[in-house]
């Protein structure tokens, strides 16, 4: 069993870069380390009710664009891009999904498809509307990681 | 599932509003007027690919039925209009297109499946729509007209339709080349704030869906495309912008360098599909 998020005072205290709780990391300050980004973004527990919402939300995460998930059975067209995110929550950690949410080509590969939800630069010919931004905040990215843990088989 | 087709025709513009839905059968035949039209080919040698696919394969039932019949394809409001324009006398020539191309389905026949084309004139490869409005304003003295304009679209449709059937076979070598070759790294070029390029999409997950989108190879041999969505017939421009626009980038113009390098590109991964044009896409 990988662990659950851990609380964001003891996670600061084991990581010294890690900010003070309620001051969010900025995209580019987000380590990567051994494919997991241990402290909250936020240094808060995201809500897992929202991050339910940004994940089916086409404007934000989209991710049934791409992925199969049994506990949004009622929702027409599941993608098949991705991997079925059923029992997501019992194969990685916070702190994996983390790293896969922020920038999965650090955790797939530089081929991946799925697009990095806290990147805000490196990008080319970003539409205007979108440039220097991220797809996710942070606190939504959070949000979205305490959701996929509740995806258990 | 296919014997449904037939009984659909009728029916088949009432339900087209959700013609996107719903997985087509992929081994159908597309044959269109009672002549077989080629939607899978091997793919010629140093293609990525092994097997070709036209995107009607991956249209819906209903969506696959309104391209097999001249008269359920919407696409053909615009044959007709193109068909009087034909004839009409236009600019300070104070000539039409017959008056100098005689019968179209003769001297337009075959066109469509080369373009885009070297031209000897510019020194640069055109689009139908290049040749059309070089046409018009050197040879005509009219106005061109604009990419997207219902005249330029119903011209390409009409042009198109006399090389329906016959294999897409662009020119890729010679001073082509150069122009491939920039087509094939905006291919593969990640863009946007999503960070894809065309072949994440249309290369690695042709076959699956994307939402509600079933997902093509992206050939252009049905262009210019009437596409349910827009309710109207679409270039191959619009369609790359549409793309672009998708994954959050900034698209090239249409007619700009760019999306010709892409299309010549695109249309050499399509060689030996049939001509569909107009086709019929949601
Ligand atoms: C454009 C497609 C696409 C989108 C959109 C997308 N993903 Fe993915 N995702 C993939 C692919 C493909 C993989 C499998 C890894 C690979 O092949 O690169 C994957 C893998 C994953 C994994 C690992 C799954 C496992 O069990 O191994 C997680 C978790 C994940 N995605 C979560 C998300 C979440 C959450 C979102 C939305 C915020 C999202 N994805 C949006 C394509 C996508
Ligand atoms: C995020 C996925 C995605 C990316 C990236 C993408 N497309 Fe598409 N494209 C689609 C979808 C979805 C459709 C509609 C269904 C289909 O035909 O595949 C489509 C349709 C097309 C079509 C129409 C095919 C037909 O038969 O009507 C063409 C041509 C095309 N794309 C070309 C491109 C090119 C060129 C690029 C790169 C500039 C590109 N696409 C990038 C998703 C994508």
């Amino acid at each position: 069993m990988k662990p659950r998020l851990m609380p964001a005072a003891l996670a600061a205290s084991l990581l010294a870069w890690v900010p003070a709780q309620g001051e969010t990391v900025a995209p580019s300050d987000v380590e990567i380390v051994d494919l997991a980004v241990e402290a909250s973004l936020t240094g808060a527990a995201g809500d897992a009710e929202k991050g339910r919402a940004w994940f089916l939300d086409r404007k934000l995460g989209n991710c049934l664009a791409c992925h199969m998930n049994s506990d949004m059975a009622d929702q027409p067209f599941h993608g098949e891009v991705g991997t079925p995110l059923d029992g997501v929550g019992d194969r990685w950690s916070a702190a994996e999904l983390r790293a896969i949410l922020v920038n999965s080509k650090e955790v797939f590969g530089p081929d991946t498809i799925m697009p990095a939800f806290y990147r805000d630069s490196g990008f080319h010919r970003v539409a205007e509307e979108f440039e220097g931004k991220t797809i996710l905040t942070a606190e939504q990215v959070e949000d979205v990681i305490a959701y996929l843990l509740t995806l258990k088989e | 599932m296919r014997g449904t087709v037939a009984i659909l025709g009728a029916s088949a513009l009432a339900i087209a509003g959700f013609a996107g839905f719903g997985i087509a059968d992929e081994e159908a035949e597309l044959v269109v007027e009672g002549e077989t039209l080629v939607s899978r080919v091997a793919a010629p040698e140093w293609h990525p690919l092994d097997q070709l696919m036209s995107g009607w394969v991956f249209r819906s039932d209903e969506t696959q039925a309104l391209q097999l019949d001249d008269f359920e394809n919407p696409g053909f409001a615009a044959i007709t209009l193109a068909e009087e324009v034909w004839e009409t006398a236009a600019g300070t020539s104070g000539k039409s297109c017959a008056d100098c191309h005689g019968d179209a389905g003769e001297a337009m026949k075959g066109l469509r499946a080369q373009m885009p084309k070297w031209s000897e004139t510019a020194g640069e490869p055109w689009t139908l729509e290049d040749w059309i409005n070089w046409s018009r304003t050197e040879h005509q003295g009219a106005e061109a007209w604009k990419w997207e304009s219902d005249e330029m679209l119903a011209m390409t449709a009409f042009i198109g339709l006399q090389s329906r059937g016959m294999p897409v076979n662009v020119q890729i070598d010679g001073p082509m080349e150069e122009w491939w070759e920039r087509g094939k790294e905006l291919y593969y070029t990640r863009v946007g704030q999503l960070d894809l390029a065309c072949y994440h999409c249309h290369e690695g997950n042709y076959g699956n869906m994307i939402r509600a989108d079933h997902l093509s190879q992206g050939q252009v041999n049905g262009f210019p495309v009437y596409r349910l969505k827009w309710g109207k017939l679409g270039s191959i421009h619009r369609r790359f912008k549409g793309c672009m626009e998708n994954i959050r980038a900034v698209p090239y113009k249409r007619g700009s360098d760019e999306f010709t390098a892409l299309e010549l590109y695109v249309a050499s991964r399509g060689m030996g599909l049939s001509v569909e044009t107009p086709s019929v896409r949601n």
